[in-house]
């Protein structure tokens, strides 16, 4: 079927199938997470919560801030509608496009 | 003793979410319930928020919340697993997810395993993805029913025998009904109120509890002090640590990993992202959704909190043993006002009734598209597919009630277990299926079935001490247990692993091997449906296939030919 199918009027051309970016490579900082003897221990502590509690914690973060560094560095596809931030209009299906 | 407060409040949110479940039917309508597309996927155009409570809703689960705290408050440490795993899971996850996405939105795919069907144009492996998808999803719903029973005994709503079945049976005939009417909807209208009143309860709890009981630093020690001493089952060595130890730290690494790899394998997990409007609405929420990830961290602590406050396990006396499920549950009861409590409760029951409507939604779309539709009534329309989805939603739900009714619950708990290492057996052909099809459909399913057919061996093996069972008894296995063909590799070790893992890695073994030959000897692969641009189609896309029935003007009714 695809062959006859419209292609997208992009800049570039043709997308291949894999696209590959050096950003993605940010996704795999969260897995040294699972390297647990580098945290798992009783000191130091904070508010009283061991190490290997609230470093934890810390990592909630870490994960956050690599995916959202790979999803700004990796926006190469522009949408079509409107701002592109987080309102309270994605609420609305109708929203103005 | 019931607590008529508390029980009024639960009944009155109770109330308010079975309103709202029917009509969510009305909500955002915008074609033909009467079509897969919008009963089982809500007409796949939500946006960012909705996604966020629909997925939020879906993957930290009644059951989350109370088997996780209940973990902590048996074994210590171990249970704290379930940070990491929500931490490293969405990374992992990221780019796949987008490629699902696109490719399901460009050929109208419902299920993972009509993404299988399409990429290898095997209607065996399709079928294989489709049952394992079913036979996984069962025990969860079940499991959902069991945090639900959680909360209603320690209201005091704990007879013996049928009668103590009996509201769990009227709650859930009820979830049936409006999810029978409102399609996938319904979970996703409730999932604001359920995920709101979660927020605030997790939230007052972890800040006013540990203020009353004097500190994280003297509820650490309490819990320190308890897991140092023996319990009846351990066999004179301390029950459990706050650290990890030696021995299971490979557990807390493996169960991790192979518990985030596993999520979106599973059929409801696809569901809400499926339901998406589109990539960057996916994107959002891979950033936004570990929030909830923190407060699950936060709520496992609770388990330490219950011991500090020296609260014990409720009896269920359907049973007659103590069920450590309702640690959280008793928890708020001796702690907060009724009040409170009663709000809690239903953040909790209701949590239940979310992903319980969304797991029954996705085995029923299975069941429909790749077996009823595949080999029982290949002609069915549009129309006919809904109708059948519908009835099967009913059948998957009342099954999870039998489950609970006729098996003990400590059972369902184990299979929930089992179900994570039978869901990783589809890995393969899902999710690397999406970046290539080097792997030979035939290599695939011969990887399903010796991985599937170890990890059930190695699970076998596995005692629980707890309850005296010899077999199926978790999913750690000492790696002393590890066999091949009566080989010991790690004979003598004490160190654990999570079944799953290996598992997984023996079905990629055997599928590598297999499709080496397979290759070599030149043996047709399939015809593959896809295109490689397909994976990266977002929502303005002209190779998108229209949502059937849907009102022109609306997104996602653009009308293009699709063939």
């Amino acid at each position: 079927m695809s062959e006859t199918m419209p292609r997208e009027p992009r800049g570039g051309g043709e997308r291949s199938g894999l696209r590959f970016s050096a950003w993605n490579l940010l996704l795999l900082v969260p897995l040294l997470m699972l390297v647990t003897p580098w945290f798992n221990k009783k000191d130091p502590t904070f508010l009283g919560m061991p190490f290997f509690y609230w470093i934890q914690f810390v990592w909630v973060f870490i994960g956050v801030i690599s995916v959202a560094i790979v999803f700004r560095m990796t926006r190469d596809e522009p949408v079509s509608h409107g701002p592109d931030n987080l309102g309270l209009d994605d609420l609305d299906e109708r929203d103005v496009r | 003793m019931i607590d008529w407060l508390e029980l009024t409040v639960f009944l009155v949110l109770f109330l308010l979410v079975t309103v709202m479940g029917f009509m969510a039917a009305r909500w955002q309508r915008g074609g033909d319930l009467a079509h897969l597309d919008e009963w089982g996927l809500g007409g796949r155009k939500f946006g960012s928020w909705i996604t966020w409570f629909l997925v939020g809703g879906d993957l930290y689960t009644a059951y989350t919340f109370v088997a996780v705290p209940a973990l902590l408050f048996s074994s210590g440490a171990l249970g704290f697993y379930a940070l990491p795993y929500t931490v490293v899971l969405y990374p992992l996850v990221f780019l796949p997810v987008l490629r699902l996405w696109s490719v399901s939105r460009v050929h109208g795919y419902v299920t993972p395993a009509d993404f299988v069907r399409g990429r290898y144009g095997s209607s065996l492996l399709a079928l294989i993805v489709a049952v394992t998808g079913i036979v996984a999803t069962m025990p969860y719903i079940a499991l959902q029913l069991v945090g639900l029973e959680a909360v209603l005994r320690t209201m005091g709503i704990n007879a013996s025998g049928f009668l103590g079945h009996l509201p769990l049976l009227i709650a859930f005939v009820i979830l049936a009904l409006y999810t029978y009417q409102s399609g996938l909807r319904a979970p996703a209208l409730i999932a604001f109120v359920k995920d709101i009143l979660i927020y605030i309860v997790i939230l007052v709890a972890v800040f006013y509890l540990p203020a009353k009981l004097g500190g994280w630093s003297e509820i650490f020690s309490a819990a320190e002090q308890k897991m140092a001493q023996p319990s009846a089952t351990s066999g004179g060595k301390p029950q459990g640590s706050i650290l990890l130890t030696a021995n299971n730290q490979l557990q807390y690494i493996t169960l991790a990993l192979g518990s985030a790899l596993a999520l979106f394998l599973y059929p409801h997990s696809l569901t809400g992202v499926l339901a998406s409007r589109g990539r960057n609405v996916l994107k959002r929420n891979m950033v936004a959704l570990p929030a909830y990830s923190f407060l699950l961290g936060l709520l496992a602590l609770l388990g330490y909190v219950a011991i500090a406050a020296g609260v014990k396990p409720i009896t269920n006396n359907a049973t007659g043993r103590p069920d450590t499920n309702t640690i959280i549950p008793a928890l708020f009861d001796s702690q907060f006002g009724s009040l409170f409590a009663g709000i809690a409760f239903a953040a909790i029951g209701i949590g239940a009734l979310v992903p319980a409507a969304i797991m029954s939604i996705a085995a029923a779309n299975l069941w429909t598209r790749n077996i009823y539709k595949e080999y029982l009534h290949k002609g069915a329309t549009p129309g006919q597919e809904a109708r059948q989805a519908k009835l099967a939603s009913l059948v998957v739900k009342f099954g999870a009630v039998a489950f609970i009714l006729f098996v003990d619950p400590q059972f369902s708990i184990d299979l929930q277990l089992i179900g994570g290492v039978i869901i990783l057996q589809t890995l393969p052909s899902v999710a690397i299926a999406l970046y290539t099809r080097w792997l030979h459909r035939w290599a695939l399913v011969a990887g399903w079935v010796v991985g599937m057919g170890y990890g059930m061996y190695l699970l076998y093996l596995i005692p629980n001490p707890a309850n005296g069972k010899a077999h199926f008894g978790g999913s750690a296995l000492t790696l002393d247990k590890l066999t091949v063909f009566g080989w010991h590799p790690f004979a003598g070790s004490t160190v654990q692993i999570y079944v799953g893992f290996v598992a997984l890695v023996v079905n990629l073994l055997v599928a590598v091997i297999v499709s080496a030959v397979l290759q070599a000897g030149k043996v047709s692969n399939g015809a593959d449906q896809t295109h490689p641009a397909d994976y990266h189609a977002d929502e303005d896309s002209p190779r998108l296939k229209p949502v059937a029935d849907a009102v022109a003007g609306t997104p996602g009714a653009k009308v293009v030919p699709s063939d």
